[in-house]
């Protein structure tokens, strides 16, 4: 199982407690997240489920790469954070 | 008689009520987030606001007996396998809601029907109160709408949609850039409306194609849907006609441009519009906010000052920041540097409410 942190911005729109999660690839992992908590994932993801445009992911320390199939693997005990830019006024 | 005001703004939603013949702030929701338009239903008093989380999206909520909660937020489907579609810049089009930019309901015989205008060009109904959203696909299908250009926003968008009070099935809409669009079988098939306006900011052989008017604002006359009245990134267009042929008014006080257009409910001839410099500056001529109105059908209008700024007023006013209630007596209207107004008096005189609001983007009598 993968541990799954959210970004503190986005609690005050969606609660996202961290979470764990079973799963391959980014995909899956979020795919079982959201299954759980389904308000949460348009906040995350756009219309067509790609990472949207000042999100970001971290899986074990590093950036994804792939932000529209969220391909990049994931093994047991990975840690993936989710944060956003800060930027904007 | 509108008698509350919702004032959707940069950093939240503020409620404008009438209490004791003075207007003030007497509440504010989401506030220090984005609240880009709202919607009161005529039919059964729910408010409906527009959020725009920025990195987290755009976001629909409803209000309830105790407050609000997050309802469905219309969503593209996806995009195919293989297809490549790109905007007027050569970047790929988002088949995202990138943001609202209109929200209507239905009428009488359909309680629950909404209709909701996005950028990039998605139109979508609802026919559960904003529980469910399905997109017109016959609309976001035809080929004709990948012509729709970005205006004053990057990419294309639906900012204006009317339902015709005499017949639900039939709805007009009005894209930045892109014309205006009617269909008559409730979004089944649409055809293009609008001959007869003008831009001359396209390669000459376009300038009369009526898919490449930047119409700023689309309205419609309640008691008599004959007459509309466009702002465009033209100037002022009227139609006797339900929108399918228009004239243009060359003179209405210091400026045919400007963003934002009322009618009256029941006076088909009487309209206001918030005149600016065009189109590089989009300014008030020399520093004077000033309220433009005709009530003879354009021959003649007034340009009203009472109560506004007439020195170094810089105040813009969205194609949403302008509203006028159900009687016809009362406007407001709200700008980019946090101004609001309110008239009582079809606009003879004004009352400024506050000077100091976030950015404003869409005012709306709620009551």
């Amino acid at each position: 199982m993968a541990m799954v942190t959210f970004t503190e911005n986005i609690q005050r729109h969606v609660p996202c407690p961290a979470t764990e999660a079973a799963g391959a690839t980014v995909r899956e992992v979020l795919d079982n997240v959201f299954a759980a908590n389904p308000q949460a994932r348009a906040y995350v993801l756009d219309d067509q489920s790609a990472l949207r445009r000042h999100m970001t992911i971290f899986v074990d320390g590093a950036v994804i790469r792939d932000r529209t199939r969220l391909s990049d693997p994931v093994t047991a005990g990975s840690r993936i954070y989710i944060f956003q830019a800060l930027s904007g006024g | 008689m509108g008698d509350k005001l919702l004032v959707s703004t940069r950093k939240g939603l503020f409620w404008v009520q009438r209490t004791n013949s003075k207007w003030d702030i007497d509440r504010v929701d989401f506030l220090g987030d984005n609240v880009t338009l709202t919607l009161t239903d005529p039919r059964d008093g729910r408010h409906y606001a527009a959020l725009d989380h920025g990195h987290f999206g755009v976001k629909v909520h409803r209000s309830t007996a105790t407050g609000w909660e997050e309802i469905a937020t219309p969503a593209y489907p996806p995009k195919p396998e293989g297809l490549e579609e790109n905007d007027m810049w050569g970047r790929p089009l988002p088949w995202s809601t990138v943001r609202i930019w209109a929200l209507a309901a239905g009428v009488a015989d359909e309680p629950g029907v909404l209709w909701c205008g996005t950028i990039p060009g998605g139109l979508f109904r609802s026919t559960d109160h904003g529980s469910s959203w399905q997109m017109i696909r016959s609309l976001w299908d035809h080929p004709k709408r990948k012509k729709w250009m970005g205006g004053g926003a990057d990419l294309p968008g639906i900012h204006s949609i009317l339902v015709d009070p005499r017949n639900s099935k039939r709805v007009w809409i009005a894209v930045s850039t892109g014309g205006i669009w009617l269909t008559e079988d409730a979004g089944a098939s649409w055809v293009q409306r609008g001959e007869g306006m003008r831009a001359d900011h396209v390669p000459p052989e376009l300038t009369h194609d009526p898919i490449a008017q930047d119409v700023h604002c689309l309205v419609q006359c309640p008691a008599y849907a004959n007459r509309m009245w466009v702002q465009h990134h033209n100037g002022i267009f009227v139609s006797s006609d339900e929108g399918r042929t228009f004239t243009e008014i060359k003179q209405a006080g210091p400026s045919t441009f400007g963003f934002p257009v009322a009618v009256h409910p029941r006076e088909p001839d009487t309209a206001w519009f918030i005149p600016e410099i065009k189109d590089e500056k989009r300014i008030p001529r020399d520093g004077r906010l000033v309220v433009t109105r005709t009530r003879d059908g354009a021959r003649t209008f007034d340009v009203l000052t009472r109560g506004l700024p007439q020195h170094h007023a810089y105040d813009i006013v969205y194609r949403h920041g302008f509203a006028i209630d159900p009687t016809g007596e009362r406007l407001a209207f709200g700008s980019t540097t946090g101004g609001l107004w309110v008239s009582e008096d079809q606009g003879d005189s004004w009352t400024g409410i506050s000077h100091n609001l976030p950015p404003v983007y869409a005012v709306r009598f709620a009551a």
